[in-house]
């Protein structure tokens, strides 16, 4: 069946999550399921001979996973390195192995089948399980015995990268920390997986290394086996197996295109965001992952304006702690190539907490107990990374960004709790800065006017424009149906903006944006108009910001942006806008259509 | 020598993957079988599969037995380790 398949194109579609193109050929990694051999022993004496096999496979992988632990805290990686502590407990389980070794003993079946229905045994029994988090450690269970399967059958995957295999796609079910550990990360060209989302970790490591990447393709695996030719489009979330020549052409093609713009935009990614009639604008990069700040840096950032630290809550089973918090917020504000680094405290509502006594469940989530009025009502877990938060600010410059403020009483009282931190700190005797400026996201439609009155409270403004369109706009941003209203450049939408800044400008405030508009070409000018002091973005679209800011003058923008909020529409707000940034800069919107 | 100590799970998350593996941690390092009882279900502490399965979320009742030689030396380190919450929150 599969050979008939060899040579057929076919194309699947999962969620591109690093953009690019790769063209490579396929290796499968982990193929575990299709190679393994069940068989029945050929008498009793050979017994003993396949449990002392299985003992040596667990060995060899109580080995391995030492080693893993040892370079993952060499390389001072935050995974949580307790999950390997559990794999090799599991491996030193002795009710696990003592239950495979009988399977052995009394069906004379070999130790892949019996290590089989240990698996099975235990699937069942996790099931059982009542607590959703307990029950899915299963998982753990099944990466245990895809391990000793691996050294039983004697495949050492290390291998395959000594053995001069250039050029690689990795395809792969799913990928862990300890899998990407033990890769030859320059001989991969990009990775496609079964499953995962934007924040997995493929897609983590995939950005990092600037390779291309599409995850959440459901089953890829079956469909290719090592050696196939593929093609990566993380661009557009395309996979390609066995591309017909046409069309392998017209990807090398593409892939030169891409590889070519993003080393001419390279180019401005050093210079500052600076107007030819010299107002310069702070430029900053969004980070969720510490991982993402060396290429943040490569593109120009010259701070990080977004870090979102929900990610911490997240990726885990148990609340992170204070050292959890502090280890990742160290590393990103010591960064000696950014001015400074903006934290957001988490934003979050309780369906994402371990154990949280679970409410009813919210109809509207967007709109629900969230962000900061979780943090308001969960003091403990907020002073948790508060204090975090503090601690990291003795290491560099860090501002703190509150999200989703839509009241003064807030940000008073999460003033109060930052200093109740500080407070706590100082008597302990632990090391903080002298200050750290406050900021509040602008995001919903009663901050914007109250902007005046919250101008007071604070130190700088920062406008992230995703929600504050789907609440202005009364969008939710999941309804597909919905997708023809999302405009950033509505007439309301600007107007909020506008305000924004006018009001941060008279009470002496610095006003940031954070949200996607900031990353939008097309909407650079109409920022620039507005005179907004930062724009942070995606690291991907900052030196295309700065090579269009370079070329324009303020006064232009000025004029291009009270035009604009002259009209009466969207639609004719877009028109206008378009028509203008395509003829002042004919060589960066012709590629749009592509 | 046999020594038992019913104790409660004050850390937050009850016995999760981290609590259990450093549970799992202490009792290897002693001689004495140690056992956990809950709901009157009884599992080894020396086995981390065992010990999830028994599922103890926060504030439920745990009784650990240690029979041994270094018993009581084992319960003691055992009830320090969930008096101080596994170290957590």
């Amino acid at each position: 069946m599969r050979a008939d398949q060899t040579d057929k194109t076919f194309v699947l579609k999962g969620i591109g999550v690093s953009p690019g193109v790769a063209i490579g050929r396929v290796y499968r990694f982990d193929p575990l399921d299709s190679k393994i051999a069940f068989y029945k022993l050929k008498d009793d004496s050979l017994i003993p001979k396949e449990v002392l096999r299985f003992k040596k496979a667990l060995t060899e992988s109580e080995q391995q996973l030492l080693e893993i632990q040892k370079n993952l805290k060499k390389a001072k990686v935050t995974e949580p390195l307790y999950v390997i502590d559990v794999h090799i407990l599991i491996l030193k389980d002795k009710i696990f192995t003592n239950r495979t070794i009988k399977y052995i003993r009394r069906l004379g079946i070999n130790a892949e089948w019996a290590l089989r229905m240990t698996l099975d045994h235990y699937k069942q029994i996790f099931e059982g399980v009542e607590d959703a988090y307990i029950s899915s450690r299963v998982s753990d269970v099944q990466y245990v015995v895809q391990r000793v399967l691996r050294n039983l059958s004697g495949e050492k995957q290390e291998n395959v990268w000594e053995t001069g295999q250039d050029g690689v796609i990795i395809v792969s079910h799913d990928l862990s920390p300890a899998d990407t550990a033990q890769m030859k990360l320059d001989k991969i060209l990009g990775f496609a997986t079964d499953s995962g989302g934007r924040t997995s970790h493929t897609a983590i490591v995939a950005r990092s290394m600037e390779l291309p990447a599409v995850v959440g393709l459901d089953n890829i695996t079956r469909s290719v086996r090592t050696g196939d030719e593929i093609i990566v489009d993380g661009t557009s979330g395309l996979v390609v197996i066995n591309p017909y020549p046409d069309m392998l052409k017209r990807y090398e093609e593409k892939k030169r295109h891409y590889d070519a713009a993003r080393d001419e935009y390279l180019k401005y990614a050093k210079l500052p965001a600076m107007t030819l009639d010299n107002y310069h604008v702070q430029i900053g990069c969004n980070i969720e992952f510490i991982e993402e700040i060396p290429s943040a840096i490569v593109h120009g950032a010259e701070n990080i304006g977004l870090y979102r630290t929900e990610f911490l809550y997240i990726y885990r089973d148990e609340l992170p702690t204070e050292e959890d918090h502090f280890n990742n917020y160290r590393q990103v504000v010591t960064e000696k190539n950014l001015s400074w680094s903006t934290i957001r405290t988490f934003d979050l509502g309780g369906d994402k907490f371990p154990n949280y006594q679970k409410q009813s469940k919210e109809l509207n989530p967007q709109m629900g107990l969230r962000a900061i009025r979780f943090c308001l009502k969960e003091v403990e877990i907020f002073k948790t990374q508060l204090r975090a938060i503090w601690r990291a600010s003795a290491f560099g410059k860090t501002k703190i960004l509150f999200p989703m403020i839509s009241s003064v009483d807030e940000i008073r009282e999460a003033k109060k709790l930052l200093e109740e931190t500080r407070q706590e700190l100082l008597s302990r005797g632990v090391k903080i800065a002298s200050e750290m400026e406050i900021g509040a996201m602008i995001e919903v439609p009663a901050a914007v006017i109250i902007a005046d009155k919250l101008a007071q409270e604070v130190d700088f403004f920062s406008i992230g424009t995703n929600d504050l369109i789907q609440y202005s706009l009364a969008i939710d941003r999941a309804n597909e149906r919905l997708t023809y209203l999302y405009e950033p450049l509505h007439p309301a939408v600007l107007r909020l903006i506008k305000r924004v800044v006018d009001m941060a400008h008279e009470a002496k405030i610095r006003t940031a944006m954070c949200g996607e508009m900031a990353g939008d070409p097309l909407c650079a000018l109409i920022l620039l108009g507005m005179e907004l002091d930062e724009l942070s973005m995606n690291h991907l679209a900052i030196p295309r910001i700065k090579k269009i800011i370079r070329e324009s003058t303020i006064k232009e923008s000025k004029i291009l942006l009270e035009k604009a909020l002259s009209f009466n529409t969207a639609s004719e707000v877009r028109a206008y806008v378009v028509d203008y940034m395509m003829g002042r800069f004919p060589d960066e919107f012709q590629n749009e259509e592509d | 020598m046999t020594e038992t100590r019913t104790l409660k799970l004050k850390n937050k998350l009850g016995m999760h993957a981290r609590s259990a593996a450093a549970f799992v941690k202490v009792a290897l390092q002693f001689k004495a079988k140690i056992y956990i009882e809950r709901n009157g279900q009884t599992v080894n502490g020396d086995s981390i599969l065992d010990i999830l399965t028994l599922g103890c979320p926060y504030g439920g009742l745990l009784t650990i037995k240690a029979e041994g030689v270094d018993a009581s030396m084992a319960i003691k380190e055992l009830e320090k380790l969930i008096e101080n919450k596994f170290g957590e929150d």
